[in-house]
């Protein structure tokens, strides 16, 4: 059983952390242009246990979007290995990748990221649609997820109709609605103010306590860090914590 | 999920209305420009009242002569004489009947002192036969009236009524053309001004004409209608046709005669594209200029499509890359734009048919082609549709490609 590290806060403790979730290996990210080559992540190794709650922190442009990108798979490293619950990913075809972060992942972004020409229904269902599931089951499945973030009356409406941390709920909703064992949140409060952020937190906390999802959350918010078990500060895209 | 990509499909021609509307213009105008075009050369070269015998006739309406000269040659085009077709054709054992009848010419009548410019038309007994008119009172002469040069006459429905007024027969009564008295012996159903062969006011025996019909030089007035006991019988009549003109000496002036027997399509072919040629038919060239010019003409919308379609993955770069990250596979989104399109065509499809039935029912109600119905048809309606599959696929695939290679982690960032 791997340690956790830096849980700094013990009012939330750790829903039985066991295996390995997330492995990352010797990462480097590298971004080259004609004229430049910039190294936004140099040799970042970590290990994310089943059930845990990891912030990422650091000033901007450090390379914790960068991070979570690539245990996202949505960024390839440029060195290193990707593992995610003892799967290499490395050599995962473009169908595969897809398939396996609609099973494996969800995603939170700061800007949410919803899409505005559909319901919010219509928006929760989204990754429903890559699997082979009836329209009365997704619609089932959404519907359910959109009571756990207690949206369940904001159903028919669009998202520019609903405020801010509204849409952030839908965002969670919509990351949470396929049951991922992993939910990775970009900044989750960061357009939020703290009120809303707070209640932001508690779901993902909540979520995290009660379901036992991994969550690893970018944030800029010292206080949000202290409540996950384990956090990580980066620096020029070197671990520095 | 079709009817998720529906409603997206719906909801981003909504969000951009303008564009909406320059690609539902473009698609709508062109398809809309093809469909009408479609309905004339349709209601131009398909079996229509009373020609209902087209698939099984065969048409000589051209007769060239030419002689070569040491600066070029020397042509003389024109129909065939009556003496020409009659005594050639006669000797054809396959055809079942040959119609002969004149082109219609201008000639006028007078009611009430009123000027009345009516077309005429010469034909021999055959005609009545070959082509199935219908009789609204009475018949058509026969074999022993236009043997005798009797002056009797067939009119249209249209003459009838604007020589004699609302009246319930005419049989048996004169009507005068030319300064000549003519016994009415029947009245047909109106023939639409499109059917070359058929349209006409007043039907003449070849006796009355003015013209001499004895007259053997091969180049005259008339065409001819050569019925097949059927369909397959067409290429062994051409091939019998044409192996009798190769025995007919276009005289000591001349160095060829040029006739053919042609379906009624490529009696225009011949001319339009053929070349005057004896072989050529001119119909392949026929076919592949006029696939160019659908393909060309189709073309600008769709590469307008293309056009719009780019442009706008950018804008929705943030969807692509959400549905990326939830668990879209480059193919699933590529099929999702192809559809996307597909609907967005069909919907210019479905506007250009109402737009066409609009068009169509305006001209023929404006009387702009005299007693003719141009409708759009099953055929047309299949190809628009095949047409918008099509369009909707190739305006797809260009911006879906450029879209599925955009990298979900770009696409967040756009926004």
């Amino acid at each position: 059983m791997i340690p956790l590290q830096n849980t700094e806060n013990s009012n939330y403790p750790a829903s039985s952390p066991s295996s390995t979730m997330i492995r990352l290996k010797n990462i480097e990210k590298v971004y080259r242009t004609d004229t430049v080559e910039t190294l936004a992540l140099n040799n970042i190794s970590i290990n994310i246990l089943k059930g845990e709650f990891l912030s990422i922190m650091g000033p901007s442009g450090c390379g914790k979007s960068t991070l979570l990108n690539i245990m996202g798979l949505l960024d390839a490293p440029t060195k290193g290995e990707v593992k995610i619950d003892e799967q290499k990913t490395g050599q995962l075809s473009d169908s595969l990748l897809a398939a396996f972060r609609n099973k494996k992942l969800g995603f939170i972004f700061q800007s949410y990221h919803l899409i505005n020409d559909l319901r919010v229904l219509d928006n929760v269902e989204l990754p429903l649609l890559y699997r082979k599931l009836s329209a009365k089951e997704r619609r089932r499945l959404a519907t359910e997820a959109l009571g756990k973030v207690g949206l369940s009356n904001r159903m028919k409406h669009f998202p520019t109709q609903l405020s801010g941390g509204q849409k952030q709920r839908v965002a969670i909703a919509r990351a949470i609605v396929g049951r991922p064992e992993i939910i990775l949140a970009d900044e989750p409060t960061g357009n939020l103010d703290s009120a809303m952020g707070s209640e932001i937190m508690d779901i993902l906390l909540n979520l995290n306590q009660t379901e036992g999802t991994t969550i690893v959350m970018v944030t800029h918010d010292e206080n949000m860090a202290q409540k996950t078990h384990q956090l990580i500060r980066l620096f020029d895209g070197s671990q520095v914590q | 999920m079709l009817k998720n990509y529906f409603k997206i499909a719906i909801a981003v021609l909504k969000r951009r209305k303008f564009f909406t509307f320059i690609s539902l213009f473009g698609i709508s105008f062109s398809l809309t420009v093809l469909i009408v075009l479609t309905a004339f050369i349709d209601n131009g070269i398909s079996a229509n009242y009373p020609d209902t015998n087209r698939d099984r006739s065969l048409y000589i309406n051209f007769v060239g002569l030419r002689k070569q000269l040491p600066n070029g040659s020397s042509n003389w085009n024109g129909s065939g004489s009556y003496y020409f077709l009659h005594h050639y054709t006669s000797m054809l054992k396959t055809p079942v009947k040959v119609a002969i009848s004149s082109n219609t010419s201008a000639t006028n009548t007078y009611v009430n002192n009123k000027k009345l410019v009516i077309g005429v038309k010469y034909t021999n007994d055959s005609y009545w036969d070959v082509l199935n008119y219908v009789f609204l009172e009475g018949k058509a002469f026969n074999i022993q009236q236009i043997e005798n040069g009797d002056h009797v006459a067939v009119i249209s429905e249209d003459l009838k009524n604007s020589y004699f007024g609302d009246v319930p027969s005419v049989v048996g009564k004169y009507i005068e053309a030319d300064n000549v008295q003519y016994r009415i012996s029947g009245v047909v159903k109106n023939v639409g001004v499109t059917n070359l062969y058929a349209s006409a006011d007043l039907y003449l025996p070849y006796t009355v004409s003015k013209g001499n019909y004895k007259d053997e030089s091969f180049i005259g007035s008339y065409n001819a209608i050569l019925l097949a006991n059927s369909k397959a019988d067409l290429p062994k009549i051409k091939r019998e046709y044409d192996q009798l003109v190769s025995r007919i000496s276009p005289g000591k002036d001349w160095d060829q005669l040029i006739v053919h027997a042609d379906s009624y399509l490529e009696t225009f072919t011949r001319q339009l594209f053929g070349g005057g040629t004896q072989r050529n038919s001119g119909f392949a060239t026929f076919v592949w200029v006029t696939t160019a010019f659908a393909l060309l003409f189709l073309l600008l919308p769709t590469l307008n499509l293309v056009n719009i379609n780019t442009s706008r993955i950018m804008e929705r770069s943030s969807e692509i890359g959400v549905r990326k990250a939830f668990g879209a596979s480059s193919k699933t989104l590529v099929l999702q734009f192809i559809v996307e399109n597909i609907i967005l065509t069909f919907l210019g499809g479905f506007i250009s048919l109402v737009l066409s039935y609009i068009i169509l029912q305006i001209i023929n109600n404006s009387n702009f082609l005299q007693n003719t119905a141009l409708t759009i048809n099953a055929t047309v309606v299949v190809y628009a549709f095949i047409t918008c599959l099509v369009f909707g696929f190739i305006s797809g695939v260009y911006p879906a490609w450029r879209m599925s290679r955009l990298q979900a982690v770009d696409a967040l960032k756009k926004v």
